[in-house]
């Protein structure tokens, strides 16, 4: 029996279309009939109707229909299904049967051909005899017909030909041989189509009609045969709703059949094709949940099943295979469009599938039957589903082969499909299901790929028994192939912590490793075949011979191997002048001790790799220095000096080495990247961080290995100064003054210091305006100016000699206030020896300080009569005091050197103004005073205010200073004080102007003058004109508009000399007191005419 | 024989970290434990679809009984995950019909008690392995009830 047996037969499979065989067309020789066949068959696309079409010859034998039995009273049926029956009906039993003949209505010789062709017709339904199908005849024709009913001719020989061949006027065509010959086909195949429908409408009616002739005793299998065979009829219809309707029934009838060990198999196999049937036609009608329940229905009734004991395993296949089919369905389904989710996809199909295939495996290799209860004859059966008990040939070997196979592709599968269904674990677990079966089908390096391929899967997982699981499979592979890098690194995992195996295991795998480290062949592992053992141990031979003095590197990183190691620099990071220390730790978890023959650290500068180094060469540590005890952490310390050009640089252990084995035998190095660690070692040390477990009191000289970390990476800095570097200066600095720090540096070396050199200034990185506002110079002499930097870098201040002091002074002008920081950065070198090594050291020390700007002293002017009281403005011509207030805020006593009054051009000195605080000193808090006498000049344009001038003070702490002030003076009334007002009009045109000046009445003011003049004012002279205004609101008031027509200009609008006008003036409240009538205000409007 | 079968492998998850170690894995009968293990594992994919479908739409978050999370063919998988997002799964042999959805819903109840319990131990520290005797022993009571 080959397993193609548990196929579904194609007919099942295929979607069931009207079969109609063409007839007289010969589709070889003549081009008109080869062109017509193609198009019925060329092409089809979806929407032309479901048709398999043949071409017959014409005295083709269709099967013979065998006669009807008229009583099924003493028939007893054998079988539920033939055979043959399906294809019978797609294939072999037309529908319909269409003649095609070469005939015109206009033909000569119309009588002879007319009787040829119900002759051909005549032949055909012979051989049809019994049969329900149709027969139509189609003429193909030259001519293109006229529209019906124009053609006499042609109606009456339609007629006569119908006559002659017993034919009904429907079953007749005419096909014109023109250019629209595929829109004629599908006008035809639609007729066809019809008359296939009918045909099988009828065949549904007469299978329909035998049931009446049953009876339930000895017709069970009928009852299904006839459910069975309307359902397929229903569907060669394409009636799909009532095929599914009837293949429902047939289920449901084929489960009332009672069953027994010789109709087992028949019942089984007819549920599966109906039930395939179902599942098809349901997701189809885009039904999917009805085919899941209606399979989950079949599974649930046939799991039972089984029959036979020993067949057991054909009922694992079957199982497998309707899995599998159904798998296909959906999955051919979702191709169509359906949307499957993850709980339910085709990939659990497959996977119950593969079960079943493996058990299957399982069942078959417990023992075959000895006489082959499975062997059926070569030749077809009658019945689908039945077996020929016949004895004979041993077929199990190829068939437990194939089995394997099958299994693979199922898994296979059912990952690609977990796969698109967002199933990472279920995919993982199919993988190790395919790797186990690649193991058993001895295709062990396939095998080894897919577990390794998934392991790290379940170790980041962290589900070590698992793990465990595969790792077993895993180094059975290695073993079998004497792949001895796997199987080393399989090995150590399973003899580590992650590794659930028993301890006696893990001892009997640590020996094994042992025995490949000295180049022995290891010893087999349990469960593994005999034979492949055998050959294993060959191989092994083989390798220990080639391979000595091999070098294997295991990257341990990943994987959780029985030695774990962390590595640390003792400090984040080391002078120059200590040695650089570093310890490596290794603990193993193994049952029985590890030696090791060497352990070295790599570093990212590889000078120093020499000095990491264990091994029983060099200093010949002790011996059991070599050996690692389980459970106790061991410690390497190394040291060594690093180079002065790595000063600033950082150095990183970027890998640590463990060599296991010895060169006359097989070696193997460990390699952790970077500080050690491994795969489970950062979730234990995490674990162990929140722990509040109370460790137990270790030895002295022990370590617990939860509390060491990994440092994988030191700075070295530079080597710690010995100088110091002081500061002496007298904060706060005043504003714009040369401020002095002295910077005293003394050596606390032992040795000459050398090339001292020293950066002072603005610490870089603040505000930069402060830049742009702070210079510094070691000159103290001179004033600094913008020319100067902030930061003065790399001054060169030769060598120091030991407890020898050295002095700079620096000035500083800050010219803003506000906190600054300034630093100062002396930087040399020593020659030291350090262990032995001469080596250079740059050393550098840095100081900052933060000093505060202030100002100095505050002026305040002001102006008083000569009375020495307040005055708010000044009067042209009238002598005043201008007064300057000098305040110290500073916190040192303040020399003034001198102060100049420098006037602007609009007030004059009365005398010669010279200073009178020169060489004064101020203490913080006092205040001097210096007073000016001076006047205004006669102002010409009104103005409301004028410059006065320039103060200009010399003055140090230790340096000087520049200060400046400016005043304003204004002009303003009082409220019902009179405020005299003076127009000054000035003629400069060389004609006589006559003038007419109006002022307007306003709310603000009274006023006395004239109201309305016309006055005439020669080339060259001037007029004033006086009014006494009496302001009566304060604040700013419009004052009284004087309009002025020129009477001569008419072009000059008052609007223009307006603009000369002041137009408002402010006016304060007035005082309790009486006036001051000594003081005038005045104001001044001038005109001046140009023509 | 059946009744053997009809026992759960029991497992908490830790999710924190993202990770999903079994921090305590029960199962009856113990001959096919690792068929258990792999199942428990597989069901992972469904319980992390869940809980992450969780996180996106705002359902009643107090529910945590995840139900049934699918079915094999000899198995019935149920998940629960707590707000700390520690998973519990059940598995039940399929043909056990009286374990109905209330009764797998009090036995997680019941379980997510004692894991408080266990939690609540100042002596545990989350994250390792629960080695509880009377976790245990509650674990075998509710599995011989199912039996």
């Amino acid at each position: 029996m080959s397993p193609a047996q548990w196929d579904l037969p194609p007919e099942l499979c295929c979607r069931p279309m009207a079969f109609v065989a063409l007839t007289g067309l010969d589709v070889v020789y003549n081009a008109v009939h080869r062109a017509i066949w193609d198009a019925f068959c060329a092409n089809r696309r979806a929407d032309r109707v479901p048709i398999s079409f043949k071409v017959l010859p014409g005295d083709h034998e269709y099967p013979k229909c065998r006669t009807k039995r008229t009583s099924y009273e003493w028939y007893i049926p054998k079988g539920i299904l033939k055979t043959g029956w399906m294809n019978k009906h797609l294939n072999l039993v037309p529908a319909l049967v269409v003649l095609f003949y070469e005939l015109d209505w206009d033909e000569p010789q119309w009588k002879e051909k007319q009787s040829e062709c119900a002759t051909k017709v005549e032949i055909v339904r012979t051989s049809l005899q019994g049969r329900n199908t149709k027969v139509a005849v189609v003429l193909i024709q030259k001519k293109t017909p006229l529209p019906p009913g124009e053609d006499v001719m042609a109606s009456e020989r339609a007629a006569a030909l119908c006559n002659a061949c017993d034919l009904s006027g429907k079953s007749l065509f005419v096909l014109p041989h023109t250019d629209h010959l595929v829109g004629y086909i599908i006008r035809l195949e639609n007729a066809f189509y019809e008359h296939a429908q009918t045909y099988y409408y009828t065949e549904i009616r007469r299978v329909k009609s035998h049931k009446e002739f049953l009876n339930k005793t000895t017709h069970q299998l009928l009852f299904v045969r006839h459910q069975f065979k309307t359902a397929f009829f229903s569907e060669l219809k394409q009636d799909t709703q009532n095929a599914l309707k009837y293949y429902r029934a047939a289920y449901s009838l084929i489960h009332e059949l009672r069953t027994h060990e010789t109709n087992i198999l028949e019942i089984k196999t007819m549920a599966g094709f109906i039930n395939y049937k179902i599942c098809r036609l349901c997701f189809q009608h885009n039904t999917p949940l009805d085919a899941i329940a209606q399979f989950r229905k079949h599974i649930d009734l046939c799991k039972k099943k089984i029959g036979s004991a020993e067949l057991a395993f054909e009922h694992a296949a079957w199982m497998s295979k309707q899995f599998q089919y159904f798998g296909d369905l959906f999955d051919e389904a979702i191709k169509l469009g359906l949307t499957a989710i993850q709980t339910q996809n085709p990939g659990f199909y497959y996977q119950q599938a593969a079960h079943y295939a493996q058990e299957r495996k399982r069942l078959a290799n417990l023992g075959y039957p000895a006489p082959d209860p499975l062997e059926t004859p070569t030749g077809i059966l009658d019945f689908y589903g039945q077996r020929a008990w016949r004895q004979g040939h041993q077929i199990s070997t190829c068939f437990k082969l194939v089995s394997q196979e099958l299994i693979i592709a199922l898994l296979s599968n059912a990952v690609a499909q977990f796969k698109k269904y967002k199933c990472p674990r279920m995919k993982s677990r199919l993988m190790v299901q395919m790797g186990e079966e690649y193991y058993h089908t001895k295709d062990y390096a396939k095998a080894l790929k897919l577990l390794d391929y998934v392991m790290c899967d379940y170790r980041t997982e962290r589900w070590w028994g698992l793990l465990t699981s595969i790792l077993g499979t895993a180094l059975r592979c290695s073993y079998l192939m004497a792949q001895v890098k796997d199987y080393v690194s399989y090995s150590m995992e399973l003899v580590g912590r992650a590794s659930m195996l028993r301890e006696d295991q893990k001892s009997r795998i640590q020996k094994n490793v042992a025995k490949v480290l000295k180049n022995e062949p290891p010893e087999a592992e349990p469960d593994c075949d005999p034979s492949a053992v055998k050959a294993a141990q060959a191989l092994w031979n083989e390798r220990g011979s080639q391979a000595s003095g091999e070098d294997l590197i295991l990257e341990v990183q990943d994987s959780v191997p029985f030695v774990q190691c962390k590595a640390r620099f003792l400090h984040p990071s080391f002078h120059l002048d200590v040695p650089v220390q570093l310890h490596v730790f290794l603990l193993t978890d193994s049952p029985h001790p590890v030696r090791f023959s060497k352990l070295c650290v790599s570093l990212s500068n590889q000078d120093y790799n020499q000095y990491c180094v264990v091994d029983s060469l060099g200093q010949a540590p002790a011996q059991e220095d070599m050996c690692l005890v389980p459970g106790r952490t061991h410690r390497y310390s190394f040291r060594f000096v690093a180079r002065p050009e790595d000063v600033g640089k950082k150095i990183e252990i970027t890998g640590v080495d463990l060599m296991l084995g010895s060169e006359n035998g097989r070696c193997i190095f460990l390699n952790w990247r970077g500080g050690g660690g491994d795969a489970a070692s950062s979730h234990e040390a995490l674990q162990a961080t929140r722990s509040f477990k109370r460790r137990g009191r270790l030895p002295e000289n022990e370590v617990d290995w939860d509390t060491v970390s990994i440092q994988a990476s030191t700075m070295i800095i530079s080597r710690v100064p010995r100088i110091s570097v002081q500061l002496h200066h007298e904060p706060p600095a005043l504003n714009n003054e040369m401020y002095c720090m002295m910077v005293t540096i003394q050596s606390h070396e032992d040795i000459v210091a050398r090339d001292l050199k020293l950066t002072a200034g603005l610490k870089p990185g603040q505000d930069a305006n402060l830049s742009h506002t702070t210079h510094v110079t070691l000159d103290g002499s001179k004033m600094c100016d913008d020319s100067h930097r902030a930061l003065l870098p790399d001054i060169p201040m030769g060598d120091l000699q030991p407890q020898e002091k050295m002095e700079k002074p620096l000035s500083i002008r800050c010219s803003t206030t506000g906190p600054r920081i300034f630093l100062v950065h002396v930087a040399y070198t020593v020659d030291t020896c350090i262990e032995g090594r001469d080596i250079v050291c740059k050393c550098h020390k840095d100081e900052t300080v933060t000093i505060e700007t202030v100002v100095p002293f505050e002026v305040a002017v002001k102006f008083v009569s000569t009375k020495f009281e307040h005055l708010e403005h000044v009067f042209v011509d009238v002598p005043f005091l201008l007064m300057t207030d000098i305040l110290s805020m500073s916190p040192w006593p303040l020399h003034l050197v001198t102060s100049e009054l420098q006037l602007a051009p609009t007030m004059a000195a009365v005398d010669q103004p010279a200073s009178q605080v020169e060489e004064v000193v101020l203490q913080t808090g006092e205040s001097a005073s210096e007073c000016f006498c001076l006047t205004c000049p006669p102002v010409h344009h009104g103005t409301t205010g004028v410059a006065s001038g320039q103060y200009v003070m010399s003055w140090k702490s230790c340096c000087s200073l520049i200060n400046t002030q400016l005043f304003y003076l204004p002009s303003f009334g009082r409220v019902r004080e009179s405020l005299p007002v003076k127009y000054h009009i000035q003629n400069r045109t060389a004609i006589v102007q006559e003038v007419e000046m109006s002022v307007e009445p306003s709310d603000a003011f009274m006023f006395s003058g004239l109201k309305q003049v016309r006055l005439r004012i020669l080339p060259g002279t001037e007029q004033d004109m006086l009014y006494n205004f009496y302001p009566l609101m304060a604040g700013y008031q419009m004052l009284p508009l004087l309009n002025i027509n020129l009477l001569r200009l008419p072009a000059v609008s008052g609007q223009l000399l307006r603009r000369f006008l002041p137009s408002r003036i402010f006016i304060k409240v007035t005082f309790n007191g009486p006036a001051n009538s000594g003081i005038e205000t005045s104001m001044l409007a001038t005109f001046t005419f140009v023509s | 024989m059946m009744t053997m079968l009809g026992g759960e492998p029991f497992l908490l998850v830790s999710k924190q970290e993202q990770q999903n170690y079994p921090l305590y894995i029960r199962s009856v009968p113990s001959d096919s434990e690792l068929k258990f293990h792999y199942t428990v594992h597989t069901s992972l994919d469904v319980v992390e679809e869940k809980v992450s479908a969780v996180g996106k739409v705002i359902v009643d978050q107090r529910e945590l009984y995840l139900g049934l999370l699918y079915p094999t063919e000899d198995y019935k998988v149920y998940g629960y995950v707590t707000n700390s997002k520690v998973k519990f799964v059940i598995v039940v042999d399929s043909s056990n019909t009286s374990l109905r959805d209330n009764e797998i819903r009090s036995m997680f109840r019941k379980l997510h008690n004692s894991f408080t319990d266990v939690m609540c131990n100042p002596f545990y520290n989350p994250g390792d392995p629960i080695q509880s005797k009377v976790f245990d022993s509650m674990v075998s009571s509710m599995m011989v009830q199912t039996c």
